[in-house]
């Protein structure tokens, strides 16, 4: 469904009406007002998503739990390992949710965002000769494809540190069929992951295309330009998951 | 584009076809069309398609009610039935229905030459069909959808309700969604961004404004029952516990997902037909709307209010005082905006020269009985009322006086007034008076006694009742209506079918209305219009032909009405008879992919049932295959140029 939701968006992509300039009502172009309509219904998606999560923290009847610490054989709960009582060393299970390695993830996630504005910012300027005597930076500040690149491979490496926690998780004995926390918090990560995937293919396929016939031109910017709104918008709501899920306890 | 050649000028357009623009036909040209037009015919048909399957589904259920003990059919095909009579009523006659208006009248009403993104808009209509066959089929082999159409979990999930049947609903619904998602996306944009020079917001169409409005709802309503469709998946396939009370999970999560959807869905299904009333009282009346800025924000306050509201589905549930006091507050004030809309169109037909057309009849019908159904669901908004009354058939009369009598029959109004304009030649006044009557008649002999039979206790989605309980006259008498009901539908499809041919040729503006659309050829060419029009008012045509009627407005512009001269009636002749590429306006390619874009996405999903007739890798096969060619007939979509 993710992806489905996702091409939705998509489709507007190669739609409208290509290199005819038509009058228009607003003057924006026709694609950038779908995908502003697009992120509109996802807001709703990810709310639901967010809510059910947090309407299910701590009903879980069984752990692992997200912030606690939790025992295998019986159901105490206790916030810090010291209070849990009467629980052998063997059957101790770890609070689940490790946020000094999802900051790193996150703290990815947000520079990539960064690199796409630059990425904007350099089709945008294409075809501006560069200063005299311009350095290596200023060089790379003009390039597209570097700067498209770059947000990819962020995207990707956010993406490989979700599989790792995903992977550790279900070492540490929750799957999503677990409990109720399992459930929730597999189904909205996995969505999340599910959105920056879309989005990374969507990056690649703009740097495919820059490296094929250079992306230039009013038409190009408006390409990077929805694709730029959808990763800042994946973005934005990894920001709630993050202070949502992760640091509020 | 076109290349047949044109006929000559004054020959009579050949019934169903366009004349004008020498457009291809056969079935080729319907499966790779990207014509809004066409489309907006595609869904009228197929959605009038399962409304006659929904309406013998409902048939059923009436035969079986008839008498007490009745022995029609049985406890699992009641089930069935009623929950495929209501899922096919909502998803697939009432909303693709609004669609078929939606395509066909949006881009006329604003002076547009097409939607703004005419392959999505194909994509949509295919995954509506694909879904809607989808869903449908089952029911040929005893497997259909049985937990009633808001599919409430647990009882949904796979403890209550093993086998398939859930499965074609849940992932029937998910498809449908898609569709409905990606036709909104389209209409908003064309709306914002595609109205003619000077069609101000505050100027375009009635119908098109609450068009405009139920896409909000769409976009905005959708994703929650997607994410509870997905919790309900995910749980049946997957095993994951969202609905599993004996892990904790709430019994009402699902209820609030589903009714924070639920209840904006009922405004997205009354509000095109609000629309289309709007447009047909004026028409009929001889007068512009009354208080059009007030019928604008009242729609808008309806949207906004329908989203504070979907809890007084589920007083019964007990959520307490503080929740029952706020939704009953927020339902009881939800009424007043549609109590306006309800004296608006009193005061538009006040005074006026009206004139009793079979549209007119069905228009009139809507606010009669739509406030019949408003004033029971104002009386449910009460809890303790509402306790008393809630899954009885008090409940039924109340939804069905606002769907069959609210949005049916302002959808049917709207079939009537809009058929010249489709085809090109009048439906029969002389059957579609039989057809209002008989639906009148029989619709308040079906859903009035059901009140009665509420009162008196008598529980929603039984399959048979026992003798002695004062229900027998009630259901005996609500048969014979359904009976009714059932002749008129078979006039008016009759009417549907025949006028095509035979019908009286209807000029461009086929009943003196006053809106764009009414300004070009019946059935309008290809590229809809030869030349942009500047709007400089409401009623544009009215300006031009009628200047009375307008004069003294204050909504009317300073100066006289200038539709470009091309476009007062009767257009000129040499220009009615040029396709496109004469006249050098450039159409959009016709195209297969957006039909195989959706199959592929729709088989995608049905992969899904493999899992649960243990065939994991014939699953895991079908759905990979099937996205692999998803992706690649998108990818062909997307690198094909438009136009």
């Amino acid at each position: 469904m993710a992806t489905a939701v996702a091409t939705a968006g998509h489709d507007s992509h190669a739609e409208g009406h290509g290199e005819h300039v038509h009058h228009t009502s607003t003057g924006l172009e026709n694609r950038k007002i779908a995908v502003w309509a697009f992120i509109g219904s996802e807001c709703m998606l990810f709310a639901s998503l967010i809510s059910t999560y947090l309407i299910y923290k701590g009903r879980s009847r069984v752990g692992p739990w997200p912030h606690e610490w939790g025992c295998k054989t019986s159901a105490a709960v206790a916030k810090t390992r010291e209070l849990l009582q009467g629980c052998s060393p063997a059957d101790v299970m770890k609070p689940i949710l490790d946020i000094p390695v999802t900051s790193q993830s996150t703290f990815v996630l947000l520079m990539s965002s960064l690199a796409m504005v630059l990425a904007l910012a350099a089709v945008e300027t294409k075809g501006t000769p560069l200063p005299a005597g311009a350095g290596w930076w200023d060089r790379c500040l003009a390039s597209s494809k570097f700067w498209l690149m770059a947000t990819a491979v962020m995207g990707a490496t956010f993406l490989g540190y979700q599989s790792y926690e995903f992977t550790s998780f279900v070492h540490e004995g929750l799957t999503i069929k677990t409990n109720l926390f399992g459930s929730s918090f597999f189904t909205l990560t996995g969505f999340h992951g599910a959105h920056v995937t879309a989005g990374v293919l969507w990056l690649l396929t703009l740097f495919a295309i820059d490296v094929k016939r250079g992306l230039k031109g009013k038409t190009d910017v408006l390409l990077v330009d929805i694709c730029a709104l959808y990763w800042h918008f994946v973005d934005v709501v990894w920001i709630a998951i993050f202070t949502l899920i992760y640091l509020i306890q | 584009m076109a290349t047949t050649a044109a006929p000559a000028p004054g020959q009579t357009p050949t019934a169903g076809g366009s004349y004008a623009a020498g457009e291809q036909t056969g079935i080729w040209s319907w499966l790779a069309t990207v014509d809004h037009k066409r489309i907006g015919t595609l869904y009228l048909w197929t959605a009038l398609s399962f409304f006659i399957v929904g309406g013998i589904e409902a048939f059923i259920i009436r035969l079986q009610l008839m008498r007490p003990n009745g022995q029609v059919v049985s406890a699992e095909v009641y089930n069935q039935l009623f929950t495929m009579h209501g899922t096919t009523m909502v998803f697939l006659v009432i909303m693709p229905l609004s669609a078929a208006f939606f395509n066909y009248l949006i881009p006329l009403q604003i002076g547009a030459r097409d939607v703004a993104f005419p392959r999505l808009n194909a994509f949509s209509y295919w995954v509506y069909l694909f879904g809607g066959v989808f869903m449908t089929i089952p029911i040929f082999f005893g497997a259909a959808p049985n937990g009633g159409w808001f599919g409430y979990a647990p009882l949904t999930t796979m403890q209550f309700s093993g086998g398939l049947n859930i499965d074609f609903w849940v992932i029937g619904l998910q498809i449908l969604g898609i569709s409905s998602l990606a036709a909104a996306f389209n209409f908003i944009t064309t709306i914002i961004n595609m109205r003619a020079p000077g069609m101000t917001l505050m100027r375009m169409p009635i119908f098109t404004w609450m068009s405009f409005i139920v896409q909000f709802l769409l976009i905005l309503a959708f994703p929650a029952i997607t994410i509870a469709l997905v919790f309900l998946q995910f749980d049946r396939f997957f095993g994951t516990q969202f609905y599993e009370i004996a892990a904790g999970a709430d019994p009402l999560l699902w209820q609030h997902l589903f009714w924070v959807f639920g209840h904006p869905e009922v405004y997205i299904l009354i509000l095109p037909a609000f629309g289309l009333a709007s447009e047909i009282l004026p028409t009929f009346s001889k007068k512009p709307l009354f208080g059009y800025n007030v019928m604008v924000y009242s729609g808008i306050m309806i949207g906004f209010l329908g989203f504070g509201v979907w809890a007084h589905h589920m007083f019964a549930v007990g959520m307490g005082a503080t929740a029952d006091t706020i939704f009953s507050m927020a339902t009881m004030l939800i009424g007043i905006p549609t109590g306006v809309k309800i004296f608006n169109w009193i005061a538009t037909m006040w005074g006026g020269q009206i004139r009793f057309t079979v549209a007119m009849k069905f228009a009139i019908a809507l606010v009669a009985l739509f406030t019949i159904g408003g004033i029971s669901g104002v009386m449910h908004s009460s809890p303790p009322t509402d306790l008393q009354q809630t899954d009885t058939y008090f409940i039924v009369a109340h939804f069905h006086y606002v769907l069959f009598g609210g949005s049916i029959m302002g959808i049917m109004g709207g079939i009537y007034f809009y058929y010249p304009k489709m085809t090109g030649r009048y439906m029969s006044e002389k059957i579609g008076n039989w057809h209002f009557w008989l639906f009148f008649i029989g619709m308040n002999l079906t859903f009035f006694p059901m009140h009665f039979s509420g009162m008196l206790g008598m529980p929603r989605r039984i399959y048979s009742y026992d003798v002695g309980q004062g229900w027998e006259t009630f259901n005996f008498q609500s048969t014979i209506g359904v009976m009714i009901q059932g002749l008129g539908l078979i006039l008016f499809v009759y009417n549907f079918l025949k006028s095509k041919k035979t019908g009286a040729v209807a000029p461009g503006d086929a009943w003196g209305a006053g809106t764009l659309e009414w300004s070009i050829p019946s059935p309008p060419p290809e590229y809809n219009f030869a030349q942009l029009p500047v709007v400089t008012s409401r009623y544009p045509l009215w300006d031009l032909k009628h200047p009375e009627m307008t004069a003294g407005l204050a909504h009317s512009g300073p100066d006289a009405m200038t539709v470009t001269d091309s476009h007062a009636t009767p257009m000129h002749e040499e220009t009615e008879y040029k396709n496109a590429a004469d006249l050098g306006i450039p159409m959009p390619f016709p195209t297969i992919k957006p039909l195989f874009t959706a199959l592929f996405l729709v088989l995608m999903f049905s992969g899904l049932l493999f899992i649960h007739l243990d065939l994991f890798p014939v699953a895991l096969t079908i759905m990979i295959g099937c996205a692999a060619a998803f992706v690649g007939s998108l990818y062909g979509w997307l690198t094909s140029p438009l136009e």
